[in-house]
């Protein structure tokens, strides 16, 4: 009953382009999940960081931000960025320039989050031997608190990096063609969705387990260390 | 940038009650996926404890394989790849009855009971063995120890997360847009489509959704600190 063949014939479309977004259509998941995962975190740390500060003009946006974001759905967003960016720019902006925005900054509250739950994990004396033994704030900061942050915050950012690979499907909303486009195009004309969908699922399920695999291993190299 | 905006295609024409009927499905799609979350996560949260290894590797193959897969394709295989497989008489009854719907508040319940049963599990594991040991040793069995003990005391220290799961269990009921579930972002987009104002129609949904989050967090931070044990308040607190 399971057919296959209609996954053979189109592996390099699924892949090449689905996956990859080595082919004629500008998409692919990783091409879009890379960056929004590097750009997402960085923005991350920043706001992470300005929750923290006692600069209430800095601390009260950086809040909003995260409140704003966490408590609307990600398709919003992106229908959002869709819309009004064109508006902003004044320039038609491709998928991909829409898809990225959205993820990042969507992302970026998530990230911010875990930041700061990661500084406050490290105790309130760090910083005081810190400043004691003469490290300026942002010293005490970059070398002392940040390291061990980095480190208590490795579970939580994996698993937020899978459920970010998992989102940029949802970029497939708007066009772009990423592995769940590409599947729907092929479905399109062929018409096998049981088969078609399951393989997509299988697919991202050996990136996001063996991501959550890494993490575990990771989790336990830390605990050691 | 220049916007003239228009407030009022909100509540003329049919976009108010566009927006109403979308808040409704929204709450509807998400109430009936929430209990099938919420029944799937405790057995299958609660299978992954117990000390009989087939019904934990069952329970772990649920998991592991439909929380790490995205919901939108889970949307897209339960509408599209699983009715075709069902007896005739089923599938008339699915889309004589809004199969979208069906389709995609069993996509949204399966997916975050699979993320519930995680809330769950590291729940029951935060649990000392001792409680366990002890209920076994009063008396009780595996069942009654479960049902009176483990998870009286489980569920209470995962509402939070669990009340977090909720609330993306709720936003993640717009990607039944997909699958054309008239929710609330849907009919955010059929207001945009019909009125061309999109800065207007998104900023509606937008804010329908910050509220409809904002209060049910408010109302579970309430409920956590009726229904706390009072020794495990720190506990929570610390956790």
């Amino acid at each position: 009953m399971l057919d296959l063949s209609v996954i053979v014939n189109n592996f390099t479309f699924l892949v090449v382009q689905g996956l990859l977004g080595l082919g004629g259509f500008a998409g692919g998941t990783l091409r879009l999940a890379l960056p929004a995962i590097g750009l997402g975190f960085l923005l991350g740390i920043f706001i992470g960081l300005a929750r923290l500060t006692r600069m209430a003009w800095i601390r009260v946006p950086a809040t909003l931000y995260v409140e704003f974001f966490r408590g609307v759905p990600l398709v919003m967003v992106i229908f959002w960025m869709w819309f009004i960016m064109p508006q902003l720019l004044r320039l038609p902006i491709p998928e991909y320039g829409v898809a990225l925005t959205a993820f990042v900054i969507f992302e970026a509250a998530y990230f911010g989050e875990i930041v700061r739950a990661g500084i406050q994990s490290v105790p309130r004396g760090q910083v005081e031997a810190a400043t004691g033994l003469g490290l300026s704030g942002a010293q005490a900061m970059a070398y002392v608190v940040l390291p061990q942050a980095l480190r208590n915050m490795v579970p939580s950012i994996v698993t937020q990096m899978i459920v970010l690979f998992k989102d940029t499907s949802l970029a497939s909303i708007i066009g772009y063609v990423d592995l769940t486009k590409a599947a729907q195009i092929v479905n399109n004309r062929e018409i096998r969705p049981f088969e078609l969908y399951l393989f997509i699922a299988v697919v991202y399920w050996i990136f996001t387990y063996s991501m959550s695999r890494a993490a575990r291993r990771l989790e336990q190299r830390v605990a050691q260390a | 940038m220049r916007y003239e905006f228009n407030w009022s295609v909100l509540w003329s024409g049919q976009s108010g009650s566009w927006l109403l009927q979308g808040l409704l499905t929204t709450l509807e799609i998400s109430a009936l996926a929430w209990l099938l979350a919420a029944a799937l996560g405790i057995l299958s949260g609660a299978l992954r404890t117990v000390p009989w290894p087939p019904l934990r590797a069952a329970a772990a193959f649920y998991v592991e394989f439909f929380r790490n897969v995205p919901l939108l394709v889970w949307m897209f295989f339960w509408y599209f790849g699983v009715p075709p497989l069902l007896p005739g008489a089923v599938q008339d009854w699915l889309f004589n009855h809004g199969a979208e719907f069906w389709a995609g508040m069993f996509a949204l319940g399966v997916y975050h009971g699979a993320r519930m049963s995680e809330v769950i599990r590291s729940g029951i594991q935060s649990i000392p063995r001792t409680q366990f040991e002890a209920s076994q040793a009063i008396g009780l069995s595996v069942w009654q120890a479960y049902r009176l003990v483990i998870l009286p005391i489980a569920i209470r220290l995962i509402v939070p997360p669990a009340t977090n799961e909720s609330l993306n269990l709720l936003k993640n009921s717009s990607v039944a847009l997909t699958i054309s579930v008239a929710e609330l972002t849907f009919q955010t987009r059929q207001i945009e489509t019909y009125t061309a104002r999109a800065i207007e129609a998104l900023t509606a949904g937008t804010l329908i959704y910050l509220v409809l989050c904002v209060s049910i967090a408010a109302v579970m931070t309430r409920l956590e600190r009726r229904f706390a044990i009072p020794g495990l308040i720190a506990r929570v607190g610390a956790g």
